[in-house]
């Protein structure tokens, strides 16, 4: 199709409106895709986030927990954020073991003191860093296994009583929740700050 | 058809995806003076797919339970992410789909797309617009507002006035006495399985469109390959160009006026003891509910009101007239266009309460509405002489030139 662009008589001109101009049709091509992948992307974005944990979820963040009925020697299981977190209050033998360790000899090498804010307080996620299961030791009577911490009947995972993982297949020691000590006998677990 | 590329050559004489898009979406022969009457068929599927999606979504936070499904709305709202975009294009996501399948349909009623050989594509249109409507008037039902609740209470009942086992089959459909916990619990289940019926049923009226091909606003069938175009890149553009409008469109009132097709009384939580003063549906099925309403006698009105959209179904029966598109019947589009006229009156009406003028007039425009299918059509099918339409859309352009 010839469409008369003037009354040039040039007839370079004709042959430039009639030629594919295919640079420009790349162009055109290139800029329609990118807007319609980067728009999709982004209205994707909205229904993907929609997936993420909701506002009230997040707001049963913290959890305050009144911890001076626990003898020492014992521990409570509570529950933040649909898990279960071990609040232990540790004997001095406990402290003692857990401090005197060759660190470097540990499959998941950790100071007792980078665990714990207070020494007689332990406080960790109740969850096997294996697949999940929840370790036996919290209640009196359940198997402590070999270090006296947790023993996880699931594939036989072992703790001490700083939590770190010493045998079997856990691959990390137990996992410290964000919390702090709001008074002597208020523990708020779900913050670092006070 | 050969590939160049080896790898998608390898697949399509395997099984011939690639032959099936050039078929029907590249080279595709389509009628080439289509227009914009013929972007929302392709808008509707559009939106039926952004229901689809929107509306799983929403389906992984709301909750079927009488106690917190009002509720788990407003989390969605307030707490989940985006939760109100989602919500906001759900909700009126369901307002543009009537209006696109109402275009779409009054399309096929003025350029004759339900004359042979399309009777049976027609039909199928008919049949997913039922499908759309149930599943709209059940997922209204979701939120558990006021409305929801005495909308679902009144349309219900609809189904007492069949004599003798009326009753029995209310109480069927409610799983129940009244609306309560086992009705919820199964219009949930409806509103999530019917959509995906609609999508089975779009393919088969895919099917049968591209049997008999296109429709064109000049009612005369391709005769030649002068008559058409290839579908790309012509009608994708043209498609593309039609979503970016109306999804501009779309965009504008689900982020600043999200609440323009909805009933405050909805944002009160369904309250079994006490009715609603006005109770009116939405806006999309108010011209129904108007004829309902302009009946005095229950069943009789029951039947008015089914019966105006199951007439659709008889159309390709009551226009018989050889000239297919309103273009060249100038009686017809006459008609025509007073029978849109009418059902926004009668849209107007259902929008008022039941008193007074309004019933008068409803009264009148229910006496068009079917005047117009079973009187005005076989009338005109008769009577009417029209004018000779072009030879060919190809001979019609060219007279334009
Ligand atoms: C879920 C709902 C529907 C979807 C997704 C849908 C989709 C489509 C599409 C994509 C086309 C081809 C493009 C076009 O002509 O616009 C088409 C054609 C057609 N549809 Fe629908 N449709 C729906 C509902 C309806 C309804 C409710 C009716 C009528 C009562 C109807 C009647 C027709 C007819 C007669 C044609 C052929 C039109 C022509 O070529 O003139 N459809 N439909
Ligand atoms: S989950 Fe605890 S050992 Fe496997």
């Amino acid at each position: 199709m010839v469409v008369p662009m003037s009354n040039d008589t040039d007839s370079s001109s004709h042959v430039a409106v009639d030629a594919v101009d295919s640079g420009r049709r790349d162009f055109l091509y290139i800029a329609t895709g990118s807007v319609a992948t980067f728009g999709t992307a982004l209205a994707a974005w909205p229904f993907i986030d929609s997936m993420n944990p909701s506002r009230n979820v997040l707001s049963l963040a913290n959890l305050d927990v009144d911890i001076a009925r626990i003898p020492v020697g014992q521990a409570i299981t509570v529950r933040w954020r649909g898990k279960p977190v071990f609040i232990r209050h540790r004997s001095a033998s406990e402290i003692n073991a857990a401090r005197n360790v060759d660190v470097s000899s540990l499959p998941d090498p950790q100071d007792d003191t980078q665990r714990v804010k207070k020494p007689e307080w332990l406080i960790t996620l109740g969850v096997c860093t294996h697949l999940g299961c929840i370790p036996l030791g919290n209640k009196i009577g359940e198997p402590r296994g070999d270090w006296d911490g947790w023993f996880c009947v699931c594939h036989g995972s072992q703790y001490d009583t700083s939590g770190r993982i010493r045998q079997g297949p856990a691959p990390t020691n137990l996992q410290i929740p964000p919390y702090t000590f709001i008074d002597d006998h208020t523990l708020r677990i779900g913050t670092d700050k006070a | 058809m050969k590939e160049k590329n080896t790898i998608l050559q390898w697949i399509d004489e395997r099984l011939p995806v690639i032959t099936f898009v050039r078929k029907h979406l590249i080279d595709y022969p389509t009628p080439k003076n289509l227009n914009i009457m013929w972007n929302f068929g392709s808008l509707a599927g559009i939106m039926l797919v952004i229901m689809i999606l929107s509306g799983w979504f929403l389906a992984t936070h709301y909750v079927a339970d009488t106690e917190k499904a009002f509720a788990s709305v407003q989390h969605i709202m307030r707490d989940v992410n985006y939760g109100w975009l989602i919500r906001y294009i759900h909700m009126n996501g369901s307002s543009f789909f009537f209006i696109l399948l109402y275009l779409h349909l009054l399309r096929g009623l003025y350029y004759g797309s339900y004359k042979k050989p399309r009777e049976l594509l027609w039909i199928i249109g008919v049949v997913l617009l039922i499908l759309v409507m149930v599943t709209a008037f059940v997922g209204y039902v979701l939120p558990w507002g006021q409305m929801s609740y005495w909308g679902a209470t009144v349309i219900t009942n609809l189904f007492s006035a069949i004599p003798w086992i009326g009753e029995d089959i209310v109480i069927l459909i409610l799983g129940g006495f009244s609306v309560d916990q086992p009705t919820l619990t199964r219009f949930f289940a409806i509103h999530f399985l019917i959509p995906f019926v609609i999508v089975g049923l779009t393919m088969i009226h895919l099917m049968a469109l591209h049997v008999s091909k296109s429709n064109n606003p000049l009612g005369v069938e391709v005769k030649t390959k002068d008559d058409t175009v290839p579908f790309h890149p012509y009608y994708t553009g043209k498609d593309v160009l039609g979503l970016a409008v109306f999804l501009l469109i779309f965009a504008v009132v689900v982020f600043f006026f999200p609440q323009f097709f909805s009933e405050p009384e909805n944002s009160i939580p369904a309250n079994p003891l006490v009715t609603p003063e006005h109770i009116v549906p939405e806006w999309y099925f108010l011209p129904y509910y108007a004829m309902l309403r302009a009946i005095p006698d229950k069943l009789l009105g029951v039947i008015v009101m089914f019966g105006s959209v199951f007439i659709l179904f008889f159309v390709p029966w009551l226009d018989r007239h050889p000239i297919r598109s309103a273009l060249f019947r100038p009686l017809y589009r006459q008609f025509f266009f007073i029978f849109v006229a009418v059902v926004f009156i009668l849209g107007w009406c259902g929008s008022n309460p039941p008193q007074g003028v309004y019933v008068v007039i409803a009264r009148w425009a229910t006496v068009y509405y079917f005047a117009f299918f079973l009187v005005i059509m076989p009338l005109l099918s008769r009577f009417e002489k029209g004018r000779s339409p072009p030879e060919s859309i190809h001979a019609a352009e060219r007279m334009k030139l």
